[in-house]
C-alpha cells in the first residue's frame, strides 16, 4: 500500500516535471508552429504554384514541378551558382578548419600579449556580419588598389613565384589551383574562423597537462604527441566546427544562391520559383551537413 | 633605527638576487657544457620558435586590421588625396568633410537612435526567451523533447529566406484564425511596422535565434543538478528556483548572448530590410549609402553625374566606419564577454 503510494508520488512529480519543461519551452513551440512550420509549409507549397499577387489578396495556381524545371533547365545562372556554391563551400570550409586549428595550436602557446592577439582574432566575428560584409566582398577601390599593387611588384610575390614551379612541374596541377585560390583569399578565411578558433582554444586547453608530460617522458616528440593526443582528443570539436562552418558559409547573405534567390524574390517577384530554388538549396545543403557530419562522427573519439 | 635594518635588508636581497642571477648566468653555460650542447640547442630553438610565431602572428593580425587601417586613413582624405599616388596611409589634406557627408546621407543621429532603440529591445527579448527555453531543454524531461530539441537544430539549420518569401505574404496578409477577418472585414498589412519582428523574437524565430538556445543550453546542462534538488527539497517552486538560483549562476553565457544578440541584430541586413523596411536603421542606410550619395550630388549639381568609384568608396569607407565605432567601442569593454561562453559550447555535443 505504501508502496504504491510512493509510486504514484514519484509519477507525480515526473508529471509536474514534465509540464513544467513544456512551459519553459512553450515560446519556441509557439513560434515554431507559427513562423516556422507555417510559413515552411506554405512556401513548400508555394514551389509547386505559380504566384500571382492581387489586390487584397495573392493568387496560387497549381503548375506541378514547373518551379523546379524551371530553376534546373530553364534559369540560366541557379545550376551553375549552386554547383559553384558547393565546391566552394567545401574547400573553403576544410580551409577555414585547417586554418582554426593551426591558430588555435599557436594561441595556445605561451607568450606575451596573448590576450591582445585573441581579441584581434575574435574582431571579425563582430565586425564582418550582415550588411558589412556585403559590402566588403565588393569593394572596388580595394580591389584596384590590389591590382595597382600586382602590377607594380611583378615578380616579387613569393606566391607567384611558387605558383610558377609548381605549376611547372605538372603534376596535380588542379588541386594546387585551389590550394593557390585558397591562400589568395586568406583573409576571407580568417576573419570567419573567429568563432571556430575560440572552441578549438577551449577544448585544446582542457587537455590536461599531465599527458603531454607523460608522453615527454615516454619519449614521444611535439610531432607525435600533436597527432596522438591533442588531435583525439579534441576530434568531437572538428565535427561541431564543421557543422558550423558549413551552416555559416550557407547562410551568408553574401552566398551566390542566396542572393539569387533574394534577385528572384524581391526584383522579379517570383515567389512560386524562388520558393522551389530555395527548398533546392536546403535540401541539398541539408543532405550535405548530414553526410559529412555522419562521415566525421565515425572518427571522433570520446575519452569518457 | 629600524629604517636602517630594513634598507639593510633590502641591499643584501638585491646583493642576494644578482649574485644569484650571476650564478645562474655562469650555471647556465657550465650546464651547457656538462648536457654537451643540448641546453643551449634548446634555448636557440626556444627563441627561434618565439620568433617565427611572432612573425606569423604579426602577419595575421596585421592581415584582419589592416582594412580598418586602411578605412580611417580614407575616411580623412579629401577627394584629391584618393587619386594622389603619392598619398597612402596619411592624408595629405587633412578633412573631417566625409563624416559630414556620410552623416547626412545616412540621417546617421537618426538611425542611430532607432537602432540602439531596436537592437537594444530585440536582445532583451531574445535573450529572455532563449534563456528560458535553454533551461527548458536543459533540466527537463519530458515526452517528445528529443524531437523538440531536433527542431531547435533545424531552426538552425533552415536558411531563413527559404521561408521569406511566404513570411512576405504571411505578414502582408496577418491574420490569427480569421479573427482580424471577423472584427475588421479584411486582413492586416504589418509589413513595414515593426511588429511582425518583435513577435517573431517572442516566439525564437529571430536572427540565430537558434544558436542561443543551443548556447545556453549547454551552459545549464554543465552546472550541478543538486542546487536545484535542494532547492525543491526546501520547498521552492520551479519558476523561483530558476528566477533565484539558477538565473544568477548563468550569468557569463547571457551576457555574452545577449551581446551576440545586440551586435549581430545591429549589423544584419535581412531582417531589418525584411521587416523594418521603414524604418531607419544604420545598417540598412548604410547598404544604400552609395545610391543617396549619387541622388545628392545629383541635387546639387542639378544634372544628372556619375559618381567615381573612388570617392564613392571612400563615402562608403566612412559610413562603415562610423556603423561600427559603436560595435568596437562595445568590444573593448566586453571583450571577456564576447569570447568566453563560446569556449563552453562545444565541449560536450
Amino acid at each position: 500500500m505504501e508502496k504504491q503510494k510512493k509510486k504514484k508520488k514519484i509519477v507525480g512529480l515526473q508529471k509536474r516535471k514534465a509540464k513544467a519543461g513544456y512551459a519553459f519551452i512553450s515560446p519556441f513551440i509557439v513560434g515554431f508552429l507559427v513562423f516556422m512550420v507555417k510559413p515552411l509549409w506554405q512556401s513548400f507549397h508555394m514551389s509547386f504554384c505559380s504566384v500571382e499577387l492581387g489586390a487584397g489578396n495573392f493568387k496560387e495556381t497549381w503548375t506541378h514541378l514547373e518551379n523546379y524545371i524551371y530553376a534546373f533547365r530553364v534559369d540560366p545562372d541557379f545550376t551553375r551558382l549552386l554547383v559553384e556554391e558547393l565546391s566552394r563551400m567545401v574547400v573553403y570550409s576544410l580551409a577555414i578548419i585547417v586554418f582554426s586549428f593551426f591558430v588555435a595550436l599557436i594561441l595556445n602557446q605561451k607568450f606575451k600579449g596573448r590576450a591582445l592577439v585573441r581579441a584581434i582574432f575574435f574582431l571579425p566575428v563582430i565586425l564582418s556580419s550582415g550588411v558589412i560584409l556585403g559590402l566588403e566582398s565588393n569593394n572596388q577601390l580595394m580591389a584596384t588598389l590590389a591590382q595597382t599593387i600586382e602590377q607594380s611588384t611583378q615578380g616579387v610575390s613569393v606566391t607567384a613565384a611558387l605558383e610558377n614551379i609548381l605549376r611547372t612541374a605538372g603534376i596535380g596541377v588542379r588541386a594546387y589551383e585551389k590550394v593557390f585560390e585558397v591562400i589568395d583569399n586568406i583573409y576571407d578565411v580568417a576573419i570567419s574562423s573567429g568563432i571556430q578558433i575560440i572552441i578549438f582554444l577551449s577544448g585544446l586547453q582542457s587537455i590536461s597537462a599531465s599527458m603531454y608530460e607523460a608522453a615527454d617522458i615516454e619519449g614521444c616528440t611535439k610531432w607525435e604527441s600533436l597527432w596522438k593526443i591533442t588531435f583525439p582528443m579534441i576530434s568531437s570539436l572538428f565535427l561541431v566546427n564543421w557543422l558550423y562552418t558549413v551552416v555559416d558559409f550557407c547562410m551568408r547573405s553574401d552566398n551566390g544562391v542566396i542572393e539569387k534567390i533574394q534577385k528572384v524574390m524581391i526584383e522579379q517577384m517570383q515567389y512560386g520559383s524562388a520558393s522551389a530554388m530555395s527548398w533546392i538549396y536546403f535540401i541539398v545543403v541539408l543532405a550535405f551537413v548530414g553526410i559529412t557530419s555522419l562521415v566525421i562522427s565515425k572518427g571522433v573519439y570520446y575519452y569518457d | 633605527m629600524t629604517d636602517i635594518a630594513l634598507k639593510q635588508n633590502i641591499t643584501a636581497k638585491e646583493k642576494g638576487k644578482k649574485h644569484t642571477k650571476d650564478h645562474s648566468e655562469r650555471d647556465f653555460w657550465e650546464r651547457n657544457r656538462l648536457s654537451g650542447g643540448y641546453l643551449l640547442k634548446k634555448r636557440i630553438m626556444d627563441v627561434g620558435v618565439s620568433i617565427v610565431r611572432f612573425i606569423l602572428l604579426f602577419g595575421m593580425c596585421f592581415m584582419i586590421l589592416q582594412p580598418i587601417l586602411n578605412k580611417i586613413s580614407v575616411s580623412f582624405m579629401t577627394e584629391q588625396d584618393l587619386y594622389n599616388p603619392i598619398v597612402i596611409a596619411i592624408p595629405e589634406h587633412f578633412t573631417t568633410a566625409n563624416y559630414q557627408l556620410a552623416a547626412n546621407l545616412m540621417n546617421y543621429s537618426q538611425s542611430l537612435i532607432n537602432s540602439l532603440i531596436i537592437s537594444l529591445s530585440i536582445a532583451v527579448l531574445q535573450i529572455a526567451v532563449c534563456t528560458l527555453v535553454g533551461y527548458g531543454f536543459a533540466r527537463f524531461e519530458f515526452p517528445l523533447k528529443k524531437m523538440w530539441f531536433a527542431f531547435v537544430i533545424l531552426v538552425i539549420l533552415i536558411p531563413p529566406q527559404t521561408i521569406a518569401s511566404s513570411l512576405h505574404l504571411h505578414f502582408r496578409f496577418f491574420d490569427i484564425l480569421g479573427i482580424f477577418q471577423m472584427l475588421l472585414g479584411g486582413t492586416l498589412n504589418l509589413r513595414g511596422s515593426v511588429v511582425p519582428y518583435y513577435l517573431m523574437s517572442a516566439g525564437c524565430m529571430g536572427l540565430k535565434n537558434g544558436l542561443y538556445i543551443f548556447m545556453i543550453r549547454q551552459f545549464f546542462r554543465g552546472l550541478p543538478v543538486d542546487l536545484e534538488e535542494a532547492a525543491y527539497v526546501d520547498g521552492c517552486g520551479m519558476l523561483k528556483t530558476f528566477v533565484r538560483i539558477m538565473l544568477p549562476q548563468a550569468k557569463p553565457p547571457i551576457t555574452s548572448c545577449f551581446l551576440f544578440a545586440f551586435v549581430w541584430q545591429w549589423t544584419d541586413g535581412f531582417y531589418s530590410r525584411m521587416f523594418l523596411g521603414n524604418t531607419k536603421l544604420v545598417s540598412t542606410s548604410l547598404s544604400r549609402i552609395i545610391d543617396s550619395l549619387g541622388a545628392y550630388i545629383q541635387r546639387i549639381n542639378g544634372v544628372k553625374t556619375t559618381v567615381s568609384v573612388a570617392y564613392s568608396n571612400c563615402i562608403l569607407a566612412t559610413g562603415t566606419l562610423m556603423i561600427i565605432m559603436p560595435l568596437i567601442i562595445l568590444y573593448l569593454f566586453a571583450q571577456r564577454a564576447f569570447v568566453e561562453s563560446i569556449a563552453n559550447t562545444g565541449i560536450k555535443m
